[in-house]
């Protein structure tokens, strides 16, 4: 199992009031699922994700990740396992802009250490899965929304992580490059890639293996008949 | 770390204004020290080589009676001082501290100089030996100098100094002139010239009496020999040394003190004793003085550089605000607290050191328009360019701690969310 989630809670303190905003969620996830979670807007769904990305902690409840207790490890522990096991795709690319796509994708693995020279074949090869080889030495500025979100996929995925986290990866594209998004995550799922990716649009959750909806915090599995 | 350095250059191109408007309070107090330290350094030096000539490290020895240099015009040289024989002198030249010793009489504000009806008033004759002009640093500008004839015979022949020519010649070539040294006749065979010659600075009466006390008249040298011939043996010999170098000056200068003065058979209470005239000494307190008076200007200096590291905290601070994403961003791909730390600090370094490059550039020509309006002479050291890029560097690293560990400690949450 990559991800076990029990009886997880967040509250966000706002003045002297803690409001709920994830209520005891369970989710199991195994290794090569590909999982959509679908809920209108508010529901919770970014602060789920950044609890299983490691970026935060939960008020209560345990999270497992790869069979690591999550809540006790330390924040540089936390640092390698976003660097080594998890892949990071969010709807706004987060790119940065004074540096290459290729100087981009090279990041995770500036962090982990590698060598320059390893870095730069690494980053090039994974520019070339997402069929940007072309491009790698432009600005991001001087890329389509559709490019940037590939050059995001190959960042993410640079480091071969276990999981691929992605929040609303087609929320700022156009239905086509939406649709070669997607085409990338089925191909990275056929290789064992596990992937949880966070949307609020029926077709491109219909995407994935198996869908699960939260509102209000809830999270429940989908039966098709939820608004959204 | 090197990539960091190449970052933080693109950084600092894409920012160029702002750079440079936070850099202003680091440029302006490194200029400001350079040039200070630079004015102050040049005028040290300009103290040292007019008190110690230049670099020619001479001391010289004279007798004296108490305070004062003694002066035998009136009365003969007084019991238990001997003539000091070569022996003597030998024994002072094989100190490891001293390369060259002569010895030599002189009586100042001769008014009996003349040629035909023309005198030098004020000037000085002086009895040399062979050595005094390499140790003195004289050299011969025409003419020929003194050869072994004069140094074993008594001939009279004499060498003038370009003031002393001047002075009785005006622009006439002075060489085969005969001269009128207290009624003998002496025939000029040279003109010599100081090796270093350098301008004084005259700021009081002091140094104008140091200066002028032997140059501004005129000098005519005789070889020793002929001394008997007009002034008898009424003047005592006075002794002058060149040390191996300037530190060891004072020593040189103590050293052959004592030896001369280990000749003496005078009596306790007559106070006669030989002295060495310790420029150096009164060198190093003048700059003493100097350096102090230039103290306060550095510290003005000092709180130019802190006002400017604050303004590198500042922007710093403004700039870890504006990339809050980012740094939320490398957080979640997997950079650790030391890395953002790391980037942060070599960018505030690198940013206090370019204005650091540009204060020390701004600095030395600062430097120079004072030595060109002012007049005061400069000296650009090393040591102070180094210490200001250091110290530039090293204002980055203490003022950009703050910012780059508010940076560090940006929880990735909150910085990814961040609008
Ligand atoms: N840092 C925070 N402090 C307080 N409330 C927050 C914070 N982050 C998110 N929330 C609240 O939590 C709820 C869920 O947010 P989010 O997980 O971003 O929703 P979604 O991604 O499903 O749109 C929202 O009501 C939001 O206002
Ligand atoms: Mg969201």
């Amino acid at each position: 199992m990559v991800i076990d989630l029990k009886e997880i809670c967040k509250d966000y303190i706002q003045g002297k009031d803690a409001v709920p905003v994830l209520k005891d969620v369970n989710l199991s996830v195994d290794s090569g699922e590909y999982l959509a979670i679908m809920g209108p807007s508010g529901s919770g769904k970014s602060t789920l994700m950044n609890i299983i990305g490691c970026l935060d902690r939960q008020t209560s409840g345990t999270f497992i990740f790869d069979d690591s207790d999550i809540s006790v490890c330390k924040d540089r522990e936390l640092s390698e396992i976003r660097n080594k096991k998890i892949g990071f795709v969010f709807q706004n690319f987060n790119l940065l802009p004074r540096q290459s796509a290729v100087e981009n994708v090279e990041l995770p693995l500036l962090y982990a250490g590698v060598p320059k020279k390893e870095r730069r074949e690494m980053a090039k090869e994974a520019l070339i899965k997402v069929g940007l080889e072309e491009r790698m030495n432009f600005k991001p500025t001087q890329l389509s929304g559709g490019q940037k979100q590939r050059v995001a996929i190959a960042r993410a995925m640079v480091n071969s992580p276990t999981l691929l986290l992605a929040d609303e990866p087609t929320g700022a594209l156009d239905t086509k490059s939406g649709e070669q998004v997607m085409e990338i995550f089925q191909n990275l799922n056929d290789e064992g890639v596990t992937i949880v990716m966070i949307t609020h649009e029926k077709e491109i959750a219909d995407h994935a293996k198996r869908i699960m909806y939260i509102r209000d915090g809830e999270l429940s599995e989908y039966s098709g008949g939820e608004t959204l | 770390m090197f990539e960091n350095i190449i970052l933080s250059f693109k950084g600092i191109l894409s920012h160029k204004v702002r750079s440079l408007l936070t850099m202003l309070g680091i440029i302006i107090g490194i200029a400001a020290i350079i040039a200070i330290v630079s004015t102050i350094k040049g005028t040290n030096e300009q103290i040292k080589n007019n008190l110690i000539g230049a670099g020619n490290n001479t001391v010289k020895i004279a007798l004296y009676r108490g305070d004062g240099q003694m002066d035998l015009q009136y009365e003969s040289v007084p019991e238990g001082v001997s003539v000091i024989p070569d022996e003597v002198k030998k024994q002072i030249k094989d100190s490891d501290k001293i390369k060259s010793v002569s010895l030599y009489r002189q009586r100042s504000y001769v008014d009996s100089l003349y040629y035909m009806n023309t005198a030098l008033n004020g000037g000085s004759v002086l009895g040399i030996d062979e050595d005094y002009f390499d140790t003195t640093g004289y050299k011969i500008k025409s003419g020929k100098g003194f050869g072994k004839r004069e140094f074993t015979g008594s001939v009279k022949t004499a060498i003038i100094d370009t003031t002393a020519a001047t002075g009785l010649f005006g622009g006439d070539d002075p060489i085969g002139k005969i001269i009128d040294i207290s009624g003998e006749p002496f025939k000029i065979i040279g003109v010599a010239v100081q090796n270093s010659k350098f301008e004084p600075v005259i700021n009081n009466y002091e140094d104008y009496q140091l200066y002028n006390q032997e140059n501004s008249s005129g000098q005519v040298f005789i070889p020793i020999n002929s001394w008997s011939v007009i002034f008898k043996y009424d003047e005592p010999q006075n002794c002058i040394i060149q040390a191996s170098d300037t530190d060891s000056m004072t020593k040189a200068g103590k050293e052959a003190v004592d030896i001369l003065n280990g000749r003496l058979t005078v009596s306790e209470d007559s106070g006669i004793k030989y002295k060495s005239e310790d420029q150096l000494e009164r060198a190093k307190s003048l700059q003493k003085l100097s350096d102090s008076t230039n103290t306060l200007v550095i510290c003005i200096a000092g709180i130019s550089l802190l006002v400017g590291g604050i303004g590198v905290m500042n922007i710093m601070l403004v700039s870890v605000t504006e990339r809050t994403r980012e740094i939320g961003l490398k957080k979640a791909l997997g950079a650790r607290k030391k890395i953002i730390l790391g980037q942060f600090l070599t960018e505030a370094a690198v940013l206090t050191s370019i204005g650091g490059i540009i204060g020390i550039i701004a600095g030395i020509i600062l430097a120079q328009l004072i030595s060109k309006f002012a007049d005061v002479p400069v000296a650009i050291s090393g040591i102070s360019i180094a210490v200001s890029v250091i110290f530039s560097m090293a204002v980055g690293i203490v003022f950009g701690l703050i910012p780059s560990v508010k940076a560090a400690n940006l929880d990735p949450i909150d910085a990814l969310r961040y609008e």
